[in-house]
């Protein structure tokens, strides 16, 4: 499957990389460009780690100026976005750190779940089941959803499936081992599967004729 | 093929980075396991719907807020 994110050919240059060259010289109408592009990405990916809106919007800020502080340490040899990434994806966690005093944050938490590693529900769903809620039923449902994955599950699901970075490049940000984000992609594609089904199956229409089952 | 080892390659068929070899023995599994066949088609759709539906839309006021404020730090230099 594709990747969200276009990837420019070995000899081709991403657009990026001229974007940071102007930056690096002093145009910050560049760097206007750059936070345009990205904090949509920034904003969804934090509040995800967060799961706090505040702290979003602070880890937004602090990643997009920490960025254009440190531009000088981007090597260039990793996508512009992948490092803004890693940076948002620290501060997320620091952030996170902070609200839960004393207690251990980490992406390496409660991985031993067997949850989702066998399917269960094994009903088929609707065709088009999203068209049974109105989008901002969708939302809450898909936002209650994601939650409920522990951390490590999560953050990969959403690096790699959602915001389009390759495993690699997930592996890289989170400081995991390719396995391990293999690993962890599957157990959260199949947890997030199985809590969806109760929403998205087909629903068992009543033998009574014209009589159908209620749709929630 | 048993759907235990079907399901450990769901990713790599999902990704389409299978070999035609592998990708034909996964198809042999498919034609004759009705869970396995469900799996597969609610995981992709499961993807699928996560990446075509916002979970967290930025408002528009926030974003012009936090723009400024971004751009504010550093035109002064951060």
């Amino acid at each position: 499957m594709a990747t969200i994110q276009p990837i420019a050919g070995e000899n081709e240059q991403h657009p990026d990389v001229a974007l940071v060259d102007r930056v690096r010289k002093g145009d910050i109408s560049a760097y206007d460009e750059l936070v345009r592009k990205y904090d949509r990405q920034i904003f969804r990916i934090a509040q995800h780690i967060t799961q706090n809106r505040e702290d979003a919007e602070d880890v937004m800020q602090d990643a997009f100026l920490k960025a254009y502080e440190k531009l000088d340490q981007f090597q260039g040899n990793s996508k512009f976005y992948t490092w803004l990434v890693r940076i948002a994806v620290n501060e997320s966690l620091m952030r996170l750190r902070k609200r839960r005093t004393g207690k251990m944050v980490s992406i390496d938490e409660d991985i031993e779940t067997e949850e989702g590693s066998v399917p269960r529900d094994l009903a088929d769903w609707a065709p088009d089941p999203e068209q049974n809620y109105t989008q901002a039923e969708l939302a809450e449902i898909l936002r209650k959803t994601i939650q409920g994955l522990p951390p490590g599950f999560r953050i990969v699901f959403v690096l790699r499936d959602v915001e389009g970075l390759s495993t690699e490049e997930t592996a890289e940000t989170l400081g995991l081992s390719v396995p391990a984000v293999k690993s962890r992609l599957l157990r959260a594609r199949l947890q997030l599967r199985e809590r969806l089904s109760r929403y998205f199956k087909k629903k068992k229409v009543s033998r009574e004729k014209g009589v159908k089952s209620d749709v929630h | 093929m048993t759907c235990t080892e079907f399901l450990a390659m769901l990713d790599d068929l999902i990704d389409d980075s299978v070999t035609t070899e592998m990708r034909a023995d996964l198809q042999e599994h498919l034609r004759g396991c009705e869970h396995c066949e469900v799996t597969l088609s609610t995981t992709r759709k499961t993807i699928q719907i996560y990446r075509s539906h916002e979970v967290y839309e930025m408002p528009v006021g926030l974003r012009e807020r936090l723009h400024k404020a971004i751009m504010e730090r550093c035109k002064k230099g951060c």
